[in-house]
């Protein structure tokens, strides 16, 4: 087993991924799944706070448009479980909106199905 | 693609961040390296438009697994059908996962992280669709719950040469009672097994599709894909 001291041995990242999400938990995923679609908030937060160096490049990179969550773990090369953290943070202090995807039900699946399925051949024949 | 410098290397060969662990080994300026000067605190990575959803503001997002076992070829199959430059994420494992981590008899190896692969392709104004690839390993459970929650199904890639190394995952694509299809990946110069046999072996039911596809080609990529989508259809219908 592992001490505290030698967790995460191959990181070399400056803090732990507790210390950047300030202690909090993941969020629900209901809330925020790998494909929640996030920009930034047109106005911005009502009451601006400040915002940790990773919170800022979160914020920066949805600041040109909607990004799902797994694209924005894999452009800031930042844990996932450490996004969705400071994403839902961010969202919660007005910073962001998210999109999530629709919940499933038969209906809904096969329209989506049969678009997927059009989108495909008319892409790649 | 014009991307971002910090974009992570696209893993085009036949999947080298899943062929060795852990992943940082052969990717060492993925992770675990000091951060790059553009990717440092307080900096941000610049996108170009094209990484962004276009039609983000209206568009559901959707998403299929791209499944199989280490080497099979799911990222080059995700990179085929991307519009983006595939992406990866990386997890660090939690206490509890090391507890049950098979990796205990490696030297020297006291935690892991994992690679989950994901492309990206605009469906229509209405749709985007989401490909995630990701080693079929029991000890991944959280990335399997995230990756597997909402997915519309699986398409899972065979190497015909190592069929055993494929029950795993088909056994993880079924406990998440995600409907699927096999493409088996046909590596040059691989005989390839009648379909029969290869039935038989990975224990499949009558109608769930077999098909062949070669990762590296578009269309025929494109053709597997569709095939899960048809065979998805049906499903609900």
């Amino acid at each position: 087993m592992t001490g505290p001291g030698e967790w995460e041995p191959e990181a070399a990242e400056l803090v732990r991924p507790y210390v950047i999400t300030k202690g909090r938990g993941l969020p629900d995923e209901a809330e925020l799944s790998l494909i929640t679609l996030v920009t930034a908030a047109p106005e911005g937060p009502r009451r601006p706070t400040r915002l940790s160096p990773e919170e800022q490049r979160l914020l920066d990179i949805c600041s040109a448009g909607y990004l799902s969550v797994a694209e924005i773990a894999g452009h800031t090369r930042l844990p996932l479980g450490v996004v969705k953290i400071l994403l839902a943070a961010l969202t919660e202090g007005g910073y962001l909106i998210t999109r999530p995807p629709v919940a499933r039900a038969p209906l809904a699946d096969r329209e989506i199905l049969e678009e997927v399925l059009n989108g495909l051949r008319a892409k790649f024949g | 693609m014009a991307f971002a410098p910090n974009s992570v290397e696209p893993p085009h060969a036949v999947e080298p961040p899943h062929a060795v662990e852990p992943p940082h080994a052969v990717e060492p300026d993925t992770a675990g390296d000091p951060p790059a000067p553009h990717a440092g605190p307080g900096t941000s990575p610049r996108l170009g438009a094209q990484a962004y959803v276009r039609g983000g503001a209206t568009q559901t997002a959707v998403k299929i697994l791209v499944v199989g076992h280490f080497a099979v070829g799911k990222t080059t199959f995700i990179g085929t059908i991307s519009e983006i430059e595939p992406l990866s994420t990386e997890e660090t494992m939690t206490r509890a996962g090391e507890e049950i981590d098979d990796l205990k008899g490696v030297t020297g190896k006291t935690t892991t992280t994992v690679a989950m692969d994901f492309g990206r392709l605009t469906i229509s104004d209405r749709v985007v669709l989401y490909l995630f690839g990701t080693p079929g390993q029991q000890r991944f459970v959280q990335m399997w719950e995230d990756m597997a929650r909402g997915a519309l199904g699986a398409l899972v890639l065979v190497d015909p040469e190592r069929l055993a190394d494929s029950f795993q995952v088909i056994d993880l694509i079924e406990q998440y009672s995600l409907d699927y299809a096999i493409a088996v990946n046909h590596f040059d110069g691989a005989p390839l097994r009648d379909e029969a046999a290869l039935r038989e072996a990975l224990d499949l039911l009558d109608d769930t599709p077999v098909v062949t596809c070669d990762a590296r080609d578009e269309k025929s990529s494109a053709a597997a894909l569709t095939t899960l989508v048809r065979y998805l259809l049906d499903r609900v219908r």
